[in-house]
Formats: structure tokens, sequence, C-alpha cells
């Protein structure tokens, strides 16, 4: 982007005015052509020659109009990204924004009419289903329903609360003459605040995204973004129709009526959502051999689910974000780790493309003559009361959630809430769905919403920042940690971490737990592949102890069997792959090796935040300058707050729009787990051998009983190391690799591997009489995901057949010399 | 929670613990379950593979060090109350009770809390964090991106800024005077139940 420089920007944005300018004068144009032809159509084919080349535009008019604005968006979106100084300060939206106001400037010159403008039609089923498709799948599921009693109280009661203080206000200060003349009554008051009331999902993204604020206070406010549209529409319905029957038509059963159609609406589309995310798991269960139409589902579906709510009159958005929510888990475990990406991926582009056009728009927009109504009173006085009320709301209710919160949250919490309350394109799209017939003043009232919209986006959205920057600096403590202290507090918040886990304390647990409970049971039994749900199965708690033991009952086996044959014959080979196939067969071994896509096990701490200890990222470094030994100083505390495995509470959660990380705390999981698996293994070892010195033993394949499980043990030990780049899910399917072949253990491991490769004194089991033992035993990790995998003491021989994977053809072995 | 009373009387010396820890009844049933659930061999007591099994913790950089903080030295084995005695720990601090009957110091006093962050480092249980065993908690730690060089340099330093009496370890006495500014309580609880 550097490289590109300002130059080319500069360039490409006047060739996109030209060509804008140059494509409305043809538009209207050739508009006037097509009427023209329409009036004379006998003549039309009066034509003087064969034409080589013609001039087709209205053949192409409607796709080549939305592609070049697709584009001209985009290029906007370039030139405001050039320069990261300027987007620190003003956030995108805002710039997006103003690039509208230039460009409708241009269209308007050049048209002297609103050309474009917003359509709601185009918002409502072209721009905001994607955006809300990829809130829903990319929502930290567990951070939602944990808090998701406070989003829905001020998603509902909030809204209801903004929609009639606005509107009665409004409608107050009109009968106190504040406004003039206005020919507006209490009903289309309260319309117009209830399309006034809600806060808009795609604002709040677009600013939070450059204000990094603790998950919960996220939550809270997107949630509430997201979850408010049930309210909104039927807020907006209700006063629609009263204000169609007229004032005297309503009694008590409107009212009522208008009630139930909040639940059936809110509750329908919710409805319609998770039933259409239990569709789409239940496809994705079935793909197994067209792995590459996997991701097209996801998209298909979800904008079904958005249609069909839309078509029963239900909230939308809602449907769209529970589909979205609903599907995530079983998509992530039944999808192949490409479609996985393909689809997080793609559903950001389109997502960040239909937000960058909805702004864009948003500006353009605002250049029409017909809308310029200005009233003082009107405009200043809604802009006021929605803020203000905003405040109250938002205070009052967190006052009451906070008697039932374990962490309350704080002042700084509550002034970012009620300031986050962004209203945006949504409002706007409602506005502009008004009936002119019914309401004279709409030019009003979408002016002023627009206004208000820019106001809350460009305005707030710039001094959010500063604001969350000079609150924090109020409060924060001047200290400067020393060492000592950073490693502390490192080691409390992993303290605290491990023993909520191991007192199993997250907030209800009896609901969460009975869920759970169901959840494993029956749902992901009819929504996951099969082999989806073992690698599920608690797959930590096989390794090591389990391992071993099977290894030691594999050779058991194998050798009664006579399928360690391989062994005494170097040129036999045994295709294990036949016998297994049911199990293995879906599970694709050598890619297992290198993905980590399946989050939820894999990563429970990068996917999932906590909701404990909330922090605030944004960290004011100090440095103080004290003496020689200072820069020494810094740079070992630099190096520890760079360094230090971040627990739990801080992972941040991936929600940025345009930040898609990938995997990248997976590295420092994977490798804590190495870790702590190599301890244990090297424990267990020394538990269960004794404490006899580590002895060189020659391995002779034919002989030696007690030889056999030493070896065992240590090609064991070695291919599980060599197994690094498995990941964690997986740490017992590995590569088939030749155990001599320069296998990339990384250096820390190294050692240790020296160390048990060195031989081992036998197990009293082991001499207890085996009669062989594979020389080479590649395949002992990757043994089991048997999903009665905890039963390790007594495990039949049976339950072992069924879970060996295919061999490698068998390498030679270089016995250790004594 | 219903007759909690009564549905106590299967777990051993709960009244004792109610008294000892601080828990509440209620609290004390839901440990217990805890516990059940996580002893997968039903003997009433925890083993080391059981806590292993705890997904999350294997996750944990001293994931170790918090398991083997449950097990008195030279048992392998963890009964219920001695569980329920290591939780109470995090609980929050209850200024009302500073001595409790039998006269020690509740379990979730800063001192006691102090201690067992202390017990974290100090494996050998030598009463002072030495050089190498603060090494061996930075490595846990740290990402391995960092070098032996550099860790140990930081182990110094550490000990350098914190070490007063200057006999190149980290004494109890040290250690709580590091963490004076701290505020223990708040980073070493969560609530149990409520």
């Amino acid at each position: 982007m550097r490289r590109c420089g300002h130059g080319h920007c500069w360039l490409l944005g006047t060739l996109a005015f030209f060509y804008l300018v140059l494509l409305s004068g043809v538009e209207a144009d050739a508009k006037s052509d097509h009427h023209s032809e329409n009036g004379h159509h006998q003549n039309a084919s009066s034509i003087s020659g064969i034409p080589i080349v013609t001039f087709k535009w209205h053949h192409v008019e409607t796709p080549y109009t939305v592609a070049l604005w697709i584009i001209v968006a985009g290029l906007c979106k370039l030139v405001i990204e050039a320069n990261h100084h300027v987007t620190n300060v003003i956030p995108e939206s805002a710039l997006l924004i103003c690039s509208g106001f230039i460009l409708g400037g241009m269209v308007w010159g050049a048209d002297k009419k609103q050309t474009f403008k917003l359509n709601p039609t185009v918002f409502f089923y072209y721009l905001l289903p994607q955006i809300i498709l990829d809130a829903g799948y990319s929502m930290p599921n567990k951070l939602f329903f944990t808090n998701l009693g406070g989003i829905l109280l001020h998603a509902v009661i909030g809204t209801c609360w903004n929609a009639a203080t606005v509107g009665l206000s409004l409608w107050g200060c009109h009968m106190g003459g504040a406004m003039g003349d206005l020919d507006i009554g209490l009903l289309q008051y309260l319309l117009f605040g209830s399309l006034l009331s809600a806060v808009d999902p795609v604002a709040v993204i677009a600013v939070f995204e450059q204000v990094h604020v603790n998950e919960v206070l996220f939550i809270m406010v997107f949630g509430e973004s997201l979850l408010n549209d049930g309210v909104t529409v039927v807020l907006f319905n209700v006063f629609d129709s009263f204000v169609s029957l007229g004032g005297p038509a309503i009694n008590a059963a409107e009212i009522v009526k208008g009630i139930i159609s909040f639940f059936v609406v809110a509750f329908g589309g919710s409805l319609v959502g998770l039933v259409f995310g239990l569709l789409l798991s239940l496809l994705t269960r079935c793909t197994k051999n067209i792995q590459i139409i996997e991701p097209g589902f996801v998209f298909v579906v979800g904008y079904l689910s958005y249609l069909t709510a839309e078509m029963l009159s239900l909230s939308a958005i809602l449907s769209i974000t529970f589909c979205g929510v609903c599907c995530q888990k079983y998509m992530n475990a039944n999808m192949d780790e490409k479609s996985v990406t393909t689809v997080r991926y793609a559903m950001k582009v389109l997502a960040n493309g239909s937000e960058t056009m909805i702004f864009v728009f948003l500006g353009i927009t605002a250049i029409d003559k017909t809308i310029w109504v200005w009233n003082t009173g009107f405009i200043l006085l809604t802009l006021l009361f929605v803020l203000v009320y905003r405040v109250i709301g938002v205070f009052f209710l967190t006052w009451i959630q906070n008697k039932f919160r374990l962490v309350p949250l704080d002042l700084m919490d509550r002034i970012i809430m009620s300031y986050g309350g962004l209203r945006g394109a949504v409002a706007y799209g409602l506005a502009a769905l008004l009936d002119e017939n019914k309401i004279k003043e709409k030019p009003l009232m979408i002016g002023t919403t627009l206004i208000i919209v820019y106001f809350t986006v460009v305005l707030q959205g710039i001094t959010m920042k500063p604001l969350v920057t000079w609150l924090k600096v109020k409060r924060a403590t001047n200290n400067e940690l020393t060492l000592i202290e950073k490693v502390q507090n490192k080691v409390f918040n992993h303290m605290l971490v491990a023993i909520e886990d191991i007192s199993g304390q997250k907030g209800n647990n009896y609901m969460r737990d009975k869920w759970t409970h169901f959840e494993e049971k029956w749902m992901s039994w009819f929504l996951m592949k099969p082999s989806a749900r073992k690698k599920h199965d608690h797959l930590f708690n096989i390794f090591h102890m389990i391992n071993l033991k099977d290894a030691l009952e594999y050779v058991d086996k194998g050798e009664s069997n006579g399928t360690l044959e391989f062994i005494r014959n170097d040129t036999a080979f045994i295709d294990f792959k036949k016998n297994y196939e049911d199990d293995f067969s879906d599970v694709s071994m050598p890619d297992l090796t290198i993905d980590m896509g399946d989050d939820t096990i894999a990563n429970p701490y990068a996917r999932q935040t906590r909701d404990a200890v909330p922090s605030i990222s944004l960290e004011m470094h100090k440095q103080t300058n004290y003496g020689l030994r200072e820069s020494e100083n810094i740079n070992t505390h630099h190096l520890l707050q760079q360094h230090l495995y971040k627990s739990r509470n801080q992972h941040r959660f991936r929600y940025s729009r345009s930040h898609f990380d990938l995997n990248q705390d997976e590295n420092e999981v994977q490798e804590i787990f190495q870790r702590t698996m190599r301890n244990r293994l090297e424990s267990f070892k020394s538990a269960k051998l004794g404490v006899a010195p580590p002895k060189p033993i020659t391995k002779h394949p034919r002989k030696d009983t007690q030889k056999k499980m030493p070896n065992g043990k240590s090609t064991e030990k070695r291919s599980y190391y060599s197994g690094d780049e498995a990941g964690i899910e997986n740490p017992s399917f590995m590569p088939d690799l030749d155990p001599r072949a320069p296998v990339q253990i990384p250096p820390w491991l190294a050692e240790g591997e020296l160390d048990s490769t060195a031989g081992v004194a036998p197990s009293q089991r082991a001499q207890a009489g085996l009669p062989r033992t594979p020389s080479n035993l590649n395949r002992l990790a990757p043994l089991r995901i048997s999903t009665r995998s905890t039963d390790f003491p007594t495990s039949s021989s049976s339950q072992q057949s069924n879970e060996l994977p295919p061999p490698p053809s068998p390498p030679p072995y270089h016995p250790h010399k004594i | 929670m219903g007759s909690s009373k009564s549905s106590l009387r299967h777990i051993p010396n709960a009244q004792e613990l109610i008294q000892d820890t601080g828990f509440s009844a209620a609290h004390i049933q839901r440990l217990y379950e805890r516990f059940d659930l996580l002893d997968r061999d039903q003997m009433g007591r925890l083993r080391v593979p059981d806590f292993e099994a705890i997904s999350h913790l294997a996750m944990n950089p001293i994931g170790d060090r918090i398991i083997a903080a449950f097990f008195s030295p030279g048992k392998d084995t963890v009964d219920f109350p001695s569980f329920v005695r290591i939780l109470a720990h995090f609980q929050p601090t209850d200024d009302n009770r500073t001595r409790d009957s039998s006269g020690k110091e509740p379990y979730n006093s800063p001192n006691r809390k102090l201690q067992f962050a202390f017990q974290l480092y100090d494996q050998d249980g030598d009463g002072k964090i030495s050089r190498a065993e603060l090494l061996q908690v930075l490595q846990e730690m740290l990402g391995m991106q960092v070098t032996d060089e550099l860790l140990q340099s930081i182990a110094e330093r550490a000990i350098q800024e914190a070490d007063l009496d200057q006999d190149d370890a980290i004494s109890f006495d040290e250690f709580k005077k590091c963490l004076e500014k701290v505020d223990i309580d708040q980073k070493m609880r969560i609530g149990f139940l409520s």
C-alpha cells in the first residue's frame, strides 16, 4: 500500500470520477434515447448500413452501474486506508461518509439531480444480510449467551424506552410550539421515535473496531444492536399501522395485538433462524464427498433464512443472526479446514464490502435537494433527545443489571455503553420506507435521520477513542511495575483460569451443564460428522498413559494376530487401512497434521473469551528514564510484556471486520501443550520405570522380550515429537514418518529426545513376557479416537483393533549400540 | 437449593468444612458435585490424571504447578476436604473473619493467598524462590521465542529487584513486600456460585 503511493490513488480516484460523470451523462442520454426509441418504435429499425460496433448501453446498464459503484466504493476505501495516521483519528466509517458526500456532489454536479441514493430495498435485501450473517457467524457464543440477560434487557427495554421517550418528548415540544408549524401527530412522532431508537450493528462494529474495549462491554453493545431489530421492526410496524388506522381506531385490543406481535416477531424470527441454522449444519454433515461446495451453502442458506423471515413478516435480522450463531460450531466441526477458512474469509470480504458501500451511499444520499428541509427546532431537539435519553436509559438499566451481575459494570463501561449507542443505516432505511402519503413531513424526517446518523457515526466515532483514552488515563494508577509484579500478574491470571477450570466455575452452571449435556448427546450426534464428533471427544484424555498402555496391548494383540509380520519380514506390508476403512476414511490424516481449524477444542483459549476479568487494551506504556541500567531494565520489561503467554482473559476476540488472524494463538497453545505433554510423559516414565538410569539397549527384532518395550516407547516418543506440527487436536494423528528422516524437531525438544532415546529400563510389565515389539512403532501414538477413550484400564483388544491407523512401509531402524 | 442440610449428609465432614473454609453449604454441595465428576474411578480421591483430564488445563502454562499445589507433599491423592481447602484460598477476603474458631488464619486471607502463590514458585519447599525455580516459571510462562540467556537475565533482574537481604533468592517476606501494592484479593478470587 505504501508502495502504491498517494499519486496512484489520486489518479485512480480522478479516473473513477471522470468515468462516473461520463456514465451519468451517458445514462441520461441513454434514458432519453430509450424513451424516444419507445416512442418511435416502428422507426427503430431504420439503419443505413451494417454497424460494426454499437454502443449498447441499455443492455448492460444495471449490472454495469452496480459493478462500477462497487469499484468506486472500493477505491474510496483504498484512498482512505492509504494513510493510517488519519484512520487512527477518524474512523473509517466517517471518512467513507465524507467520500460519499464528495461523490454525491460530483454526481449532482453532473446530473443536477440525485441519480443514486441508498435505496431501501437494495439496502435491506442486498447490503445488510451479509453483514449480519458475518456478525452472527463470528459471534463469540459463550460470551454472548452468558451475557444474554443483560443484552436482552438493553435490547428490548432500552429500545422501547428510547422510542417512547424520544417520540413523546418531541411531541411535547411540538405541542409547546418549539418546532413551528409541522404537520405531525403524536403517532407519527412515536413512529419517528421508533425508527430512531435502534442502535445500529454496522456502525457499532465500525466504530468499536478502532477502540478496543473489553469483551463484556463490546458484547453488550453489539448484542444489543443485533437483537434490538426484533423490537424496532415491531415498533415500526405497529406504529405504522396505527398511523394508517388513524387515531380513533386505536383501542386496547390493538395495543394488546401490538404487544403480542412483538413476541411473535422476535421469537418467530429467532426460530426461523434456528431452523435454518440446523438445516445448514445438517447439510454440511453430508458433504464429505464434495467439499468444494460447502462454503456456498452457508451464504445461500443464511440468505434464505433472512428472506424467509422477511416473507413471514418476522424479524429478519434476528433470523439471520441466530442462523449464524447456531451453525457456527457444527460448521467448524464438519467442514474441511479449507472450507472453514474460505467461509470466514469470504464472509469478511462480503461484509466489509457491504459496509463500505452502505457508508458511501449514506453520504451520497445526503446530496438531495428534496430532503434539505431545515427545521432547527426539530432537528436539534431530536438530536438532543436521542443522546440524552440514551444516556439515561443505559445508566438506569445497567444499575439494574449490576444488582445481578457478578462483576459489576463500572462507570467507565457505562459511559462507553451510552456513548456507543450509534445510529446508522438501518434507521435511514426505515425512514426511507415511510409512506409519504400518510406522513407529510417525510423529507424532514429523512433529513433529520441522516443528520443524526452522521452525528453519531462521524462525531461520536471520532471522539470515542479519545474519550476512552482520557477516561482510562484518569483512572489508571501510575506505577512502574517491577518484573516480579508483572510475572506475578500473569501467574495470577493463569492461576485463576486454572482454578476456574478445576472447580468448574463458569457462571450459571446448572443450566449450562444441562445444555451442554443435551447438546453433546443429541445435537452433536445429529448434526456433526461422526469423525468430527470423535475428535471432540475428550481428546486430551488420551495421550501419555493411554498411549503407553495401548503400546503394550498393541504389541500383545499384534503378535497374536500375526499382524506384526512386517517386522519379521522386511518386505511384507500390511494394509491396515483396508480393515479399518470405515473409521478412517473420513479422517484425512495428512491434513490434520498441518491444520488447526478445529477451533472449539484446539483453541478454547483462542476462541472463547472469558467474562471474569475485563481488561481494556488501550495500554499506556510509561517509560521512565533513570540511570544506565534503565535501558536494560526496559528491555527486560519489554521482553516480558511481549512474550508472556496470554491467559484466556486476554485473548481478544476476533470480531474485527478487517483483521483476519489465522491461527495466531494456536502456536502458543500448541507449544504450551507440547511442553506439558512432554513433562508428563517424562514424569510418567520415571514413575513407571523406577529410578533405574537409562541404559542403552541393543535392539534385535527377533529376540529379546525385554527390549521391546523401551524401544517401543522411545520410538513412540520420538514419533510423537515428530508430529509436532500435528496441532493440539490430534496429538495422536501424525504423518507416517521415517524416524530416521530429518524430522522437524523443534530445538527445545531435541534435548529431551536425546535423553529419551538413550534407552530405558524396561518396566515390569514389559518384562513379563511380550513376545515381540515392532521395531518401528510410529503408529503407536496415532491410536485412538475411540469415544470411550477414557476407559483404558481394561481396554479390550477389540477396541484396539478398530482404531489402528495405517502403518507406513516399515523403514529400517538402527538399533542403539551399547 | 432445597434442603441443603440433608443433602450434605453424604459429604464427610461437611459441617467442619463449612466452618473451616467459609464456604456455604450450597458451595460445598456444588464443589462436591464437581469433585465427584472429576473423580473418574469413584474412589473418593482425586489423582493427578483426574486433574489432567480437564482439557483446558492442559493449555495453561502453569497448569501442572496448579495441579501439584493440590497435593500435599508426599501424597499422591487428594481427598475432598483438601480439595475444598485449596479452593477456599480463592474466596473473596472476608474482613470479618480474621480468625476462625480454631484460631488459624482463614484460607482466604491475603496472607494465605500469597502463600499459595509463593508455593507455586517454590517447588522444593525450602521457603525461598531460587534463581533456578524462577527461571523455570519464566520458561513456562514465556513463549519459546525467548532464548535461555534472555530468560536468565530476566530472572536475575527480577531477583535483584526483589531480593533485599542479598541471598540471591526471594523469601516469602520479600515476595510479600514486592507485591504489597497489588490487590491480592482482587487478583485471586473467583465467584463460587454467587
